[in-house]
C-alpha cells in the first residue's frame, strides 16, 4: 500500500465511521416499518411467546427458529398472525404466519438466513388485538451470504 | 428445480388430536442481493407463500421473504375433528406453483 499522509488517513477514516454511521439508518427505518405495519400502534406486551433460538452460530445460512405462543386456539381466543424481524438483515421482514383457530396450537418451526450479529424480534397478535412480542440476540460467525 | 415435497404427519389420528405437520420443499430461494461473477444482480426468485388448509379451510399460511433458507422446511399444527385432506401450496416470484396433498383418517 502506498505511504499515505496524515490528512488522507484522516479523511479514510471519517469516511468509514461515516460509512458504519450511516449504514444501520435504513435497516432501522426498515424494522420500525414492518412493526408499525403489523401493530398498528399498539404498544407489545411482553411475555406468551417461546423462542427457541440458539444464542451463537457459525452458519447465518441456515439457523434454526422456533417460535410457539401460549393460547388455547379456540374460535374466540386464537393467535391470528406471528411476525418475525431480523433487525440487521438488509430486508428485516423474514416471514409472517397466519393461524386459525384449526392450528391447534400457534406455533412453528423453520430455517432462516441472518447475515450477523443481531437480534430476532417476534410479535405475536392476538384475536382481541392484543399484542405480544419477543426478542432475542444471536451472534453469528459467518453471515448468510449477500455478495 | 423443482422436487415433490416431502411431507411429514400421521396418516392415523383421534378425534380432536393436535397433530404435527413437517414440510420441506426444494428450492433455490434466490435472495435478490447476490451478484454474479459480472458484478451483475441475480434476480430474486423465492418461494413467497405457503398455505395449508383442510377439507377446504385454511390451517396455517405465510408470508416468506428472502431470509427463509434455501430449501424452504415448515413446521407446525393442526387439529383434526374428521377425517380429510390437507391441502399444501407453494408459490414462488417466478409464478411456479408447487402443491401437495395428504390424507388423514380420524377415528
Amino acid at each position: 500500500m502506498a505511504q499515505l499522509s496524515r490528512r488522507d488517513a484522516l479523511w479514510i477514516a471519517a469516511g468509514s465511521a461515516l460509512a458504519v454511521a450511516g449504514m444501520p439508518a435504513p435497516v432501522a427505518a426498515k424494522v420500525t416499518d414492518a412493526i408499525n405495519a403489523f401493530t398498528g400502534g399498539r404498544v407489545p406486551e411482553a411475555g406468551r411467546i417461546t423462542l427457541d433460538l440458539a444464542a451463537s452460530v457459525e452458519d447465518g445460512n441456515s439457523v434454526p427458529l422456533s417460535v410457539a405462543v401460549d393460547s388455547p386456539m379456540r374460535p374466540d381466543d386464537y393467535v391470528s398472525e406471528i411476525l418475525v424481524v431480523a433487525d440487521e438483515n438488509p430486508w428485516p421482514r423474514v416471514a409472517s404466519f397466519q393461524f386459525a383457530p384449526i392450528a391447534g396450537k400457534a406455533a412453528f418451526s423453520t430455517r432462516i438466513r441472518l447475515t450477523g450479529n443481531q437480534n430476532v424480534i417476534v410479535l405475536a397478535k392476538m384475536s382481541d388485538g392484543r399484542i405480544f412480542t419477543a426478542r432475542q440476540h444471536i451472534e453469528v460467525t459467518i453471515g448468510a451470504c449477500t455478495t | 428445480m423443482t422436487t415433490q415435497p416431502r411431507i411429514r404427519m400421521p396418516k392415523l389420528a383421534k378425534k380432536g388430536e393436535v397433530i404435527l405437520i413437517r414440510t420441506l420443499v426444494s428450492h433455490v430461494m434466490e435472495s435478490g442481493q447476490r451478484k454474479d461473477a459480472s458484478g451483475k444482480t441475480i434476480p430474486r426468485n423465492i418461494i413467497n407463500r405457503f398455505s395449508c388448509t383442510f377439507n377446504g379451510r385454511p390451517v396455517m399460511a405465510c408470508h416468506i421473504e428472502p431470509a427463509i433458507a434455501a430449501n424452504p422446511y415448515l413446521e407446525f399444527a393442526a387439529r383434526v375433528e374428521e377425517s380429510g385432506t390437507f391441502q399444501f401450496t407453494w408459490a414462488a416470484d417466478d409464478g411456479a406453483v408447487i402443491s401437495a396433498s395428504e390424507k388423514i383418517t380420524v377415528r
